[in-house]
């Protein structure tokens, strides 16, 4: 039976609209159900004070600080490694068999549950290279975590650029060194701030990676090889010990709050970005 | 000026091809090309579609290096120089044999910046050198008037002709001796290609200009010499007066009045 085409036409808008609607609907009642149990509980005195009772109550101001510095730390280690190794890829070889196992290793590696990665970071970093229980552990075993994303995402938004811009490059003499410096990266940018947001947000979410490596102290760290507690270790720890339901939905809240915080400015800076190229 | 009797004498000669031959994996794409291209004069090159005409172009400043699975035999000589020899600096003779390609290519960068991309690579820092480039280059392309107010913003901006023509400044930026156009009419209006024209013309007496085109007529109006690419093969090549009214190939006459092609 042949349906007419304005059924079907109806059909596929329902359907597909049902389905953007129904991930909308899941999407706004996680934030609200986290929000509207954390919010009560969020002020400036649980923001900025130190935690009192491991976090029964006081607020989380170590916490807080320990979720901004290691997503920057893992950053700041996963994108240099992370686009030269998709530059590498994309404009310094052909395609060959090793290019094809070394994107398959590295797809391999975007697949492997976080919680081996700690292992991974607490038997190497911690133990093996006595780096101890430390932010700097932490963001060397997220960075490891989020490269495969960054090299995903970089390769994908270089292979974008279009190769007439690389011609034009090499045909008013650039080298392949300049063409990439001068025309690919630029043109790349802003796929690869998705992958930078992407990484971003895995890493401040983050919990079984982070609890192994970074350890779980509430103080406020001094310096890169203190111990620290990220918002999302310490939301753990006191739901997971029943130490206090409100504070730790007040973490929850705070935590998707910077997320979503994060996401606006990178989409705001990435907007600009464009807009001045275009 | 009767091309016949220059032929001799190989010193003037800008590029001097003989047993040209390139492959693309298995594929010939040319055959034994041999043809000397002359200073100061518009080469056109015409022939169908698959003829080899972009091959050619893209062998005379290596562009074709950069294609994987390219391979290539015989000898190009520029300015006496084989350019294939393994001590030829690739960056020095492209920029010395500039290119525009088929398709307008505005680098996402402003005007200022499309054109001093090539003078900033062979070091020129200074603004005023950098600016007197930009004038003097954009003039050269008859593209000035147009956009003198507003050399800093986005040259994506720029409609197909206009970026064409700052093709053509990006590569007159660098005060080239040759300069190769691969069909760089195919997509643009009757009076941006009419601008263009006009602008090769009057770069001629300065320049060597090669010009391949799918449009025969456009080598009919502005080639002093033109070429006829066949499969590969170069079949024909004289003066422009010739080819289009007395050729010695049948296959030639048969393409210049439209027969076939």
């Amino acid at each position: 039976m042949r349906l007419h085409p304005r059924i079907t036409q109806a059909g596929a808008v329902a359907l597909l609209g049902a389905s953007t609607l129904l991930t909308l609907i899941i999407l706004f009642f996680i934030i609200f159900f986290v929000l509207e149990k954390g919010i009560p509980v969020v002020g400036w005195r649980f923001l900025a004070g130190n935690p009192v009772d491991m976090g029964k109550s006081g607020g989380i101001f170590p916490t807080v600080v320990a979720s901004l510095i290691l997503p920057v730390m893992a950053i700041l280690v996963a994108l240099p490694l992370g686009v030269g190794t998709a530059v590498y890829l994309t404009e310094y070889t052909r395609e060959t068999r090793l290019t094809r196992i070394i994107r398959f290793g590295t797809d391999c590696l975007a697949g492997i549950p976080s919680i081996i990665f700690g292992l991974f970071g607490f038997i190497f970093f911690v133990t093996m290279l006595r780096m101890g229980w430390s932010l700097l552990s932490g963001a060397l075993t997220l960075a490891f975590m989020i490269l495969p994303t960054i090299i995903r995402t970089s390769e994908e938004a270089i292979k974008a650029v279009p190769h007439s811009y690389r011609e034009v490059s090499f045909s008013l003499g650039a080298t392949r060194w300049r063409t990439v410096v001068k025309v690919v990266l630029p043109n790349a940018l802003p796929g690869i701030l998705t992958g930078v947001m992407l990484g971003v947000g895995r890493s401040i979410g983050e919990t079984a990676a982070v609890i192994f490596t970074a350890g779980s102290s509430l103080r406020l760290p001094a310096s890169v090889f203190d111990s620290a507690r990220t918002m999302s270790v310490h939301f753990y720890i006191l739901a997971r010990e029943g130490i206090s339901t409100e504070n730790a939905y007040g973490t929850a809240a705070v935590l998707i709050l910077s997320v979503l915080l994060i996401n606006s400015i990178a989409y705001w800076l990435m907007n600009r970005f464009m807009a001045r190229n275009a | 000026m009767n091309p016949a009797n220059r032929n001799s004498e190989s010193d003037s000669l800008k590029f001097s091809i003989r047993d040209l031959s390139a492959f693309y994996r298995e594929e010939q794409s040319l055959k034994k090309i041999a043809l000397d291209i002359h200073p100061d004069q518009i080469l056109g090159i015409i022939g169908p579609a698959g003829s080899g005409k972009t091959t050619f172009l893209r062998t005379l400043n290596r562009m074709n290096d950069l294609v994987p699975d390219f391979r290539m035999e015989g000898r190009i000589l520029f300015n006496g120089e084989d350019i294939y020899q393994p001590r030829t600096d690739v960056v020095r003779l492209r920029q010395k044999i500039g290119m525009v390609f088929a398709l307008p290519v505005a680098l996402p960068l402003s005007i200022y910046e499309n054109v001093v991309y090539g003078p900033r690579i062979i070091g020129t820092r200074k603004k005023d050198s950098l600016d007197d480039i930009v004038e003097r280059s954009l003039k050269a392309a008859f593209l000035w008037e147009e956009v003198k107010d507003r050399l800093n913003t986005s040259a994506v901006r720029l409609s197909g002709g206009q970026q064409q023509r700052l093709g053509l400044t990006r590569v007159l930026a660098l005060e080239p001796e040759v300069i190769l156009l691969d069909e760089p009419c195919s997509g643009l209006d009757p009076i941006s290609t009419a601008k263009i024209e006009e602008a090769l013309t009057v770069l001629k007496s300065r320049y060597t200009i090669v010009l391949v085109t799918n449009n025969t007529k456009q080598a009919a109006r502005i080639a002093d010499n033109t070429a006829f690419f066949l499969m590969g093969e170069l079949i024909e090549f004289g003066s422009t007066n010739r080819i289009f009214t007395s050729p010695d190939d049948e296959r030639t006459n048969d393409y210049v009045t439209g027969r076939f092609g």
